[in-house]
């Protein structure tokens, strides 16, 4: 086996060491009616070579991969990942060592992770940002929880309708076994398909938790975040807002100035592929006065002895490792190659380029729209968007069956989840889509309308 | 109230008092390579853009200047050699596995194949969205059925979903099961009973799953007894029992089988954490032991990178009986073709976006491909061989904390402390100086100054033996010349480190001097 240095000399030298004959001698102890059973039935090893093409063979079997002009979004985007990302995370110092619990022989990973913090501070807006979550639901979802701790009387969470489907199911899920918490679902308005405004006024003030908002929502609509945290604010409650095309944080006001007091977040937009849907990397924002109640992992600056700056793992009595079940969250391995990835690619794309990058998007979503109403598909929804926004088709799984024998991945469709919208497609468009793509797309649209 | 009080600082401007969480301009130290932000200079460019500030303006006149920022304040701007630069100049104040002997107990830093980095970057795997027709990412979901199949006969359980983005996530998703089953069956146990030899994991999943944390007290011998057990199970609130086998002290719980028993008559389940699994590889399935769930770390047994902190991926199997309660989506066959069956009342529901961390999955199915049947069960024999072999060669001066035989991994023991006043730690930074990065250290927390080694299958008797070589002398160097171990290291760029200022008075960002 071509992983394990041990030769036939070597293992019986080291079993006489020990004092045993065979290596079975040494599981001696473990019940023989587990031994005997414990054969693993899979095939035989192979080789490098007949592993590449047995991988390969699969690869080639999903054919999306090859020749489409695709729309696809709804909270994984297609962006473009610079070389330069790929060769310092595929840096085996990076990739191969452990959570930096010893601080002398990981300066690498504690100074990019204060990197990547500070990185996320500035595009929220926010004081302080932890290493990393797993992702931006989870993040949405830890969010909530902090806010729990933060407001520990109050209850009602919330939960915005045009939210996207997995965010609203996962925070369901961890929300499954607290005590004392109500999701209450709030409505959008069906024109502009932005959170229903009169809806969540309406709710018990005195018994709000907090508001939570997509930003872009899950229609790819701009909220108006600066008034749903002046709601929450008046009501004296958390304002959280969550991003899943966290691009739209290189143009867009930043959540912490538009008032949000937690901002969480997808990461995968910046410098890692969309994989099949993982790993990407959660981020989560917050204010100074609420760290303590953060879940995640912190670095912070120090020095050493000899008074050099430094970097370490900090404020740790949060963490489950300390405070076991009284820890903010269970989290301990999180996200932290691909919150490298994020600041490599943050850096390079650097402060103009960031801003042109996310123009760039704004600017080719709405030439596509506008290819689109000029056939007559309009967008369902009026509120201003980003780089994705919802079309109404009569029959959207045909129209979608149909583009794709064209060579096109139209877009999501709505109507799983939102049987109001069984009409809706959700089309997303980034830097990867050329200006021939919209032809493509509108001639593959244009007959099922 | 606590409650009003922190709503105003939520709600307000002001800036806490206690934390500044920014850095302080007053007074920098010197440093050993300067922040990206400190390399930034105004118009330098890393990314060349079609469009450039035209799009911006257009982006500005289409949205409204209400809506927009006018500036990311404080960001970088840096070429593409420099970023280069900063981030290699970076890796190289780091150990990793790839370049250094990393014995950390129950992280199972074992050789990350490379050529499994380059398959889960081919186009078919990585450039497919996760909201692709299935018809089209069939090689994808045919990968992750292949990959559920394979760790169910790993285990020897009957049903794996690949969802959990970590370990964490997999026991929070084994502990929802545990609830939706006790609900079915119109349940409502409160409590589970973790060893004190856990990971503090376990005990926080078990908050965040809304149970209640018992405390099993292990043996003096470093194992839990069935009567101790029994004892907790009295009362019949006990849910499940939460256990890790091989347990934290490296030791295989010998009464596995009548703990099992006990748990079962009583209505309870055995939920086993898979963290130690790389000692069980056709030694011993975990599904033959009782286990009702299991959860596995793929960034542990199955080789993928750690990444200096995740990401991981967190694997749960069950018996057939919880099989209706995995997160949703299940990946189906519908006449010949894979896709997913969202039609699921019973589940627990889902605990991230999208359906796994598919690139690790790539990776670990790879990794069990390649080692096949035999290589897996080699790999265990190995690394038992190996933590065996740590132990018999360091036994005279750091003891194991038990007399139990050893799995994967051992727990050692010291009396510097009262011969020296040389600590744990002290020892594990002079580790530091032999190019070694430290055993995991104070954990168990039964065992007082612990040193927990796990050597891992691919690491050769050479380096083994080296371990052993600058354990003993680190353990002489303290007895003849403690200073030299207590202020260590001293070869690395940075000496040690000043953990305790980090925490009292936190600096968690930079900010424009």
């Amino acid at each position: 086996m071509r992983f394990i240095p041990h030769t036939e000399a070597e293992i019986a030298a080291m079993l006489e060491t020990v004092g045993v004959a065979r290596l079975d001698d040494l599981i001696a102890h473990v019940p023989r009616e587990l031994r005997d059973r414990a054969r693993i039935r899979l095939d035989p090893g192979r080789g490098e070579p007949e592993v590449v093409a047995e991988l390969a063979a699969l690869a080639a079997k999903s054919r999306a991969a090859n020749g489409f002009a695709s729309f696809l979004g709804a909270g994984f985007y297609r962006h473009y990942v610079p070389a330069a990302v790929r060769a310092i995370t595929a840096r085996a110092e990076f990739a191969t060592s452990y959570t930096p619990y010893q601080p002398e022989a990981s300066q690498g990973t504690t100074q990019a992770i204060f990197e990547f913090q500070t990185l996320i501070t500035q595009l929220t807006g926010l004081e302080v940002a932890n290493a990393s979550m797993y992702d931006g639901a989870s993040a949405a979802a830890e969010a909530v929880l902090m806010a729990r701790r933060i407001l520990p009387q109050r209850s009602i969470v919330a939960l915005p309708r045009n939210l996207w489907p997995d965010y609203r199911a996962t925070i369901q899920t961890y929300l499954s076994a607290q005590k004392g918490l109500e999701l209450v679902e709030v409505p959008f308005d069906p024109a502009a398909g932005t959170t229903d405004l009169a809806a969540l006024e309406a709710l018990p003030g005195d018994r709000l938790l907090c508001t939570l908002t997509g930003y872009p929502n899950g229609f790819g609509a701009i909220e108006p975040l600066a008034r749903i945290a002046g709601i929450a604010h008046r009501a004296g409650a958390l304002a959280i807002s969550a991003t899943a095309e966290a691009l739209a944080l290189g143009l867009l006001k930043a959540p912490g100035a538009a008032g949000a007091d937690i901002a969480v977040g997808e990461g995968q937009s910046f410098g890692i592929a969309p994989q099949f849907g993982g790993p990407g990397v959660g981020f989560m924002a917050a204010r100074t006065a609420h760290v303590r109640q953060m879940p995640g992992r912190l670095v912070g600056q120090t020095h050493d002895a000899d008074g050099r700056r430094a970097f370490c793992l900090t404020l740790a009595t949060r963490e489950q490792h300390i405070r076991r079940e009284r820890a903010t969250s269970n989290i301990c391995t999180n996200h932290s190659l691909n919150a490298l990835a994020a600041t490599v690619y943050l850096s390079l794309m650097g402060r103009r380029g960031l801003r042109e990058l996310a123009a760039r998007n704004v600017e080719l979503a709405h030439q596509a729209a506008d290819a689109l109403a000029a056939a007559g598909i309009r967008p369902r929804f009026s509120a201003p968007f980003f780089n994705e926004f919802v079309v109404a088709l009569p029959d959207a799984p045909s129209a979608i069956a149909k583009a794709e024998e064209r060579g096109v991945l139209a877009g999501v469709p709505l109507g799983r989840d939102y049987p109001e919208l069984g009409d809706g497609l959700l089309i997303s468009v980034t830097e990867m889509n050329a200006q021939a793509d919209f032809v493509l797309l509108r001639n593959a649209l244009a007959g099922s309308r | 109230m606590a409650d009003q009080k922190n709503a105003r600082v939520a709600n307000s401007a002001e800036p806490a008092r206690t934390i500044t969480g920014a850095a302080s301009s007053q007074k920098t130290p010197p440093k050993i390579v300067p922040l990206i932000f400190e390399e930034s200079s105004d118009k330098r460019r890393g990314s060349d853009l079609p469009g450039g500030d035209s799009s911006e303006r257009r982006a500005r006149e289409i949205l409204g200047d209400d809506l927009c920022r006018s500036d990311i304040e404080g960001f970088p701007e840096l070429s593409e050699p420099q970023v280069m630069r900063h981030f290699l100049r970076l890796s190289q104040l780091n150990f990793g596995q790839a370049l250094h002997f990393y014995p950390l107990g129950s992280c199972t830093m074992k050789y990350n194949p490379v050529v499994n980095d380059e398959l889960a970057g081919l186009p078919g795997f990585a450039a497919i969205h996760p909201l692709t027709p299935a018809h089209l990412a069939q090689g994808a979901l045919e990968l992750m059925v292949r990959m559920e199949r394979a760790l169910a006969e790993i285990t020897g359980m009957d049903a794996v979903s690949l969802h959990p983005a970590a370990g964490a996530q997999g026991e929070l998703a084994g502990l929802l099961i545990v609830r939706a089953w006790e609900r079915t069956r119109g349940s409502v146990r409160r409590k589970v009973i973790i060893p004190d030899t856990a990971h503090g994991t376990n005990p926080a999943s078990c908050s965040l799953a809304g149970f209640e944390v018992v405390v099993a007290r292990s043996s003096k011998r470093g194992y839990l007894e069935a009567q101790e057990i029994r004892r907790l199970l009295e009362g019949n609130d006990v849910a499940a029992l939460m256990v890790t086998n091989p347990n934290t002290m490296g030791i295989f719980e010998p009464e596995m089988p009548e703990i099992a028993a006990a748990l079962h008559d009583n209505g309870a389940l055995l939920y086993m954490d898979g963290a130690n699994m790389n000692a069980l590889l056709g030694v011993a399935k975990p599904g033959h032991s009782g286990a009702d769930i299991v959860h596995l770390n793929l960034h542990k047994t199955f080789s993928t990178p750690h990444g200096g902190g995740g990401p991981g991926s967190g694997p749960i199997a069950v018996k057939r009986h919880l099989e209706p309660f995995l997160p949703a989506p299940r990946i189906v066959d519908r006449a010949g073709r894979w896709d997913f069956d969202y039609d699921r009342p019973h589940s627990i529901g889902r605990l991230r976006a999208f359906h796994a961390n598919f690139a690790m999955v790539v990776r670990a199915y790879a990794y069990i491909l390649a080692l096949g049947r035999d290589g897996l069960e080699q790999a265990s024999l190995i690394a038992i061989l190996n933590a065996n072999y740590v132990r018999k060669r360091l036994e005279a001066r750091y003891p194991t904390a038990s007399h139990e035989p050893t799995m994967h991994e051992c727990v050692l023991t010291h009396d510097l402390e009262e011969k020296a006043k040389v600590s744990t730690l002290d020892i594990a930074k002079r580790l530091l100086d032999f190019g070694i990065h430290p055993p995991t250290i104070y954990f168990p927390l039964i065992v007082h100054g612990a040193l927990m080694v796990e050597p891992t299958e691919t690491e050769s008797r050479e380096t083994i033996d080296s371990f052993v070589a600058a354990m003993t002398q680190i353990y002489e160097e303290a007895l003849s010349n403690p200073e030299t171990v207590k202020t260590a290291p001293h070869t690395l760029a940075l000496s040690r480190v000043d953990e305790v200022t980090a925490a009292r008075r936190p600096i968690l960002r930079w900010t424009p001097p």
